[in-house]
């Protein structure tokens, strides 16, 4: 009987008290009618099963019916059903976003197979200065040949090449890969197949794999691409293989993979350091053991190749480590994650208050629906599928937000992660954020109302019992408002800052005048164009024609424009001015034709520009950097000086001033620029690329001229990166932007909430006091009085925000300090422009609960009790 | 409750009409109407008390059936128990129901589905 008993609990205890007495009478009664072990056995089995399906029906039938209630009393009172859900939905969806994006960039593991056992090999030349180096590759020979604990390990190296298919040629970043790399990483092509072992020979024929991406643009996703044949760089290749839509790597521009052949003469000079190695641990080794055997083989090295592999140790980290995540990224990312955070907190507690507000209302109805026999259990029910019912359209519209706003995310994602752009929804994250909203529902929905429907049900009945304004309830909410308004300041001095801090950068010179600049890529083919001469003829061909351009002032070809390269520098030394031993300064590597300074406006201080007649057979000249200048001829003039710089002796004829190559906001190593005619072959990294040209007039609509110009000097030679100089200034402070565009919107979302709860909060008390307010009219108090009892108790609320938000503001803007560029944390001004927005914002979310207050009839609010 | 309109409850699910005829004798407590049901039907139909109270919940919300207050001699009673009686709109129900199987059943005959009436 008593297992009877304890059964009938899967019943809701609604039907239990009702039924459950006369359950276990019928049961009793079967029970004595049983005769014999079978028949109580077959009793119990029946009994069990019979429970079971009817106690499922009936909580159907009254979550049926629950249902049917919650729509019909949400219908009743569509705007507090709408400002619930939408609350919940700009939580949910804010924080689901910021959530998942972070967990794509910063915690999740890479997206390769077994990812815990990927590691990449960098030679330490630490006493060089340099820990983390690419490796040679006949170091990475040898290391795949001693090596014991790896399971594989292979190489690859980026490049840019000129792809000719049908139409236009462009330009492409490729990557060469051993055989080996595809395996390492785990992944299998999406169609055809990775490479072989016989892709790698030497003299075998061209084999090229595509990315997801290429195959979709270029060849239009296009099934039969297999065995297509491409030139790439004038060489031809046939696809093989097609990689999966999430396969990016090295990164994000990858377009394509070809094999990575190594020549014996490859392996001639150990310090020929260009290739990047990835090794796949042994199942049970550990990167600390693969470390410590690698130090053992490094030493062994060191002693085989005295004199090329001093110094030369090997590295083996972690893979995910082995990715460089720029720090501001990092703050960004955390930075996004705080507001997501206080958004959430916002939506929270107006969702409270709402909540709040809503229970005490309904006090009567409940207690109606009590004294007509509803047990408390059946009113919590009711309650709790009413929150959870909001809080699951909150959600539903939430994660549509946040399916909405990720493509604008992807710009927070760094290109150097092999990772893709757009995060995969973790629906965790959504489950986790929908649960604090439903918690929340449920913790200040049927709480409260609970509280306020039971004992005092019958004083709840009397007409003009006034539902419970003032007190603790009434506190409650005031608190939550203030914590509103708290983090909504705090969100609008973070965005006031950052809005301070673009500002500021963008308002650094960056030493060259922007404005009419067109700029493009020409990357002349290594293989095609192998000698300087080669190219000084296209260069020639291409700036006199383009010169004679109507509207254009002045043409000019560099090697890589300011900040679209942000390196690129080489060691000098300065006759006259021996370094210690060991000791290395950089400067910029920059081959110009004449005319560059002129067209960027990079002013000339001192001597003359670069010159046609400085040519191969002419004296070596260059022109330094003011910074350059200064720094070994304090006094005295630079001119006439000679350094050594980019494989020659050379004498400095003019001084210009400094350029910000590395960007606005970060210093830059002295720019050294030499005449196009006088470099290297075996500098042809360096060769002018970029085409910069001032116009008078729009620039832009000389670019069908121009590509004519190009395409007559050589056909298969493709034009990238077609750009205002302008554009690429504004793109270095676009992550800038970007911060605030995000962190304002959060800003934006959090104090309309709170503009919401003010308002919210301040109707509620003006309806519950109509009387009070009635019988003050009545008296003679005279509407502005009113007006200012009411918009005082907002400005009560608002103030104990700001002052709270301000201190937490401060502590805010100082762990995002390094995202400031020099704007002080407690910027005064920020600070004013935020509490006015505050202040504003509450003054208008009281004025419409002040107004009603105004016109409170005395008459008919003291009939109403 | 409901519509008062006794052909929306149609059809009645079969439990709902063995009890609204073993209610139609006069009141019955729970037990009583499932000997009652088992009775009419030499043992076929067994309600179990989840299906009978269950049953007995929804009829009491759509008014079929009444508890009432009116109880047997004091020796005979149980004060536990509860008596249920049914109501007007509960009869017509069953009626209503009643009506229907009947013509489903002549259009059975029709068809020579079921015997013929001898």
């Amino acid at each position: 009987m008593r297992l009877y008993r304890a059964l009938l609990h899967l019943y809701p205890v609604s039907f239990r008290n009702e039924y459950g007495g006369q359950m276990c009478e019928i049961f009793r009664e079967r029970r004595r009618d049983a005769a014999n072990p079978l028949a109580i056995l077959a009793l119990w089995i029946e009994t069990v099963f019979d429970v079971a399906a009817n106690a499922l029906r009936v909580h159907l039938d009254i979550l049926a019916q629950d249902l049917r209630y919650t729509a019909r009393s949400l219908k009743n009172s569509p705007a507090f059903a709408l400002t619930a859900i939408i609350v919940a939905a700009l939580g949910i969806g804010a924080s689901t976003s910021a959530f998942s994006i972070t967990d794509h960039v910063l915690i999740r593991p890479l997206p390769f197979a077994d990812p815990d056992r990927l590691v990449r090999l960098w030679e330490d030349q630490s006493p060089q200065g340099y820990d983390q180096l690419e490796p040679s590759p006949a170091n990475y020979r040898d290391w795949k040949r001693m090596s014991a604990s790896f399971e594989s390990m292979g190489a690859y190296a980026n490049y840019a090449a000129n792809l000719i298919d049908s139409g236009e040629p462009r330009q492409i970043s490729g990557a060469g890969f051993t055989a080996e790399m595809f395996p390492v990483l785990g992944v299998q092509a999406m169609l055809g197949r990775t490479f072989s072992r016989d892709d790698d020979r030497p003299g075998a024929p061209g084999t090229v794999i595509l990315s997801y991406a290429m195959w979709k643009s270029q060849f239009g996703g296009d099934p039969s691409v297999l065995s297509r044949r491409l030139i790439l760089d004038n060489q031809p290749y046939t696809v093989i293989g097609v990689m999966p839509p999430h396969f990016v790597f090295p990164d994000r521009q990858t377009d394509l993979w070809t094999p990575m052949r190594f020549a014996e003469s490859d392996f001639q000079d150990r310090s020929n350091n260009y290739i990047y190695v990835v090794a796949r641990l042994h199942r049970g080794v550990s990167r600390t053991q693969a470390q410590a055997e690698m130090r053992l083989i490094g030493t062994q090295l060191q002693r085989q190749y005295p004199k090329d592999n001093v110094g030369v140790q090997v590295d083996v980290s972690d893979m995910r480590a082995g990715y460089y995540i720029p720090n501001r990224s990092r703050m960004l990312l955390k930075a996004l994650l705080g507001a997501a955070l206080c958004v959430l907190l916002i939506a929270c507690t107006n969702l409270a208050n709402l909540l709040l507000a809503r229970a005490l209302v309904r006090r009567k109805e409940l207690a109606v629906r009590a004294a007509m026999g509803a047990g408390r259990e059946r009113l919590v029910r009711q309650l709790f599928t009413e929150s959870l019912v909001l809080a699951l359209a909150g959600g539903a519209l939430g994660v549509l937000l946040a399916v909405g706003i990720a493509p604008l995310l992807v710009t927070l994602v760094p290109n150097s992660l092999p990772i893709s752009g757009q995060p995969s929804f973790d629906f965790r994250l959504i489950g986790c954020a929908a649960l604090l909203t439903i918690l929340t529902g449920v913790g200040f929905g049927v709480i409260p109302a609970l509280r306020a429907s039971s004992l005092d049900s019958a004083g709840s009945l009397q007409e003009g019992a006034r539902s419970g304004v003032g007190g603790r309830r009434e506190k409650l909410r005031g608190a939550l408002v203030i914590a509103e308004v708290m983090t909504s300041v705090i969100l609008l001095v973070s965005a006031g800052l950052l809005i301070r801090a673009l500002w500021r950068v963008q308002s650094i010179d960056p030493g060259f005048r922007s404005a009419g600049v067109l700029t493009l890529r020409t990357s002349l083919s290594i293989v095609k164009y192998d000698k300087t001469v080669k190219r000084v003829h296209f260069y020639d061909t291409v700036l006199s024609r383009v010169r004679a351009l109507p509207g254009v002032q002045s043409a000019a070809y560099v090697s890589f424009l300011p900040i679209v390269l942000k390196g690129g520098v080489q060691p000098y030394t300065v006759e006259g001015h021996p370094f210690p031993p060991a000791e290395f300064h950089n400067a910029y590597v920059r081959f110009a034709t004449p005319d560059y300074f002129s067209t960027l406006r990079i002013p000339l201080l001192e001597g003359r520009d670069i010159r046609e007649s400085d040519s191969a057979d002419r004296l070596f000249v260059c022109v330094v950097s003011e910074s350059f200048a200064r720094r070994y001829w304090p006094n005295e003039s630079a001119l006439g000086r000679r350094i050594h710089f980019a494989f020659a002796d050379r004498t400095i004829v003019g001084v210009v001033g400094d350029v910000k190559g590395r960007g606005l906001e970060r210093s830059a190593e002295p720019q050294i620029y030499m005449p196009y005619k006088q470099n290297s072959d075996e500098m042809l990294f360096y060769s002018p690329k970029d085409l910069a040209i001032r116009a008078s007039s729009n620039a832009m609509v000389l670019m069908p001229a121009i590509r004519r110009i190009i395409h007559d000097a050589d056909a298969e030679q493709p034009i990238s990166s077609v750009q205002m100089l302008s554009d690429i200034v504004a793109s270095d402070s676009a992550p800038r932007a970007i911060q605030v565009r995000v962190l304002g919107a959060f800003a934006f979302v959090a104090l309309l909430l709170a503009g919401i709860g003010i308002h919210g909060l301040l109707s509620f008390a003006v309806s519950h006091r109509k009387q009070e307010i009635g019988v003050r009219i009545a008296l003679g108090a005279r509407p502005a009085r009113i007006l200012r009892m009411v918009l005082r108790e907002g400005l009560a609320l608002a103030v104990a925000g700001i002052a709270l938000g301000a201190a937490a503001a401060y502590i805010a803007a100082r762990l995002m300090e390094s995202l400031l560029a020099g704007v002080q944390p407690d910027d005064p001004a920020t600070l004013l422009a935020a509490v006015a927005v505050v202040l504003g914002m509450t003054l208008f979310g009281s004025l419409l609960p002040a107004l009603r207050a105004v016109r409170v009839d005395p008459i008919t609010a003291l009939r109403s009790e | 409750m409901a519509d008062h309109q006794p052909d929306a409850l149609l059809p009645l699910p079969p439990a709902t009409f063995h009890i609204l005829i073993a209610l139609a004798d006069g009141d019955r407590h729970g037990y009583g109407i499932i000997q009652d049901i088992a009775a009419r039907t030499n043992g076929e139909l067994k309600l179990s008390a989840g299906t009978l109270y269950r049953s007995i919940q929804r009829m009491l919300e759509q008014g079929l059936v009444i508890e009432t207050r009116d109880r047997p001699e004091p020796e005979f009673d149980d004060e536990r128990r509860r008596y249920y009686r049914l109501a007007d709109f509960g009869r017509r129900v069953a009626r209503a129901e009643a009506a229907r199987l009947a013509k489903l059943v002549e259009m059975a005959r029709a068809t020579g589905l079921a015997p013929r009436r001898t």
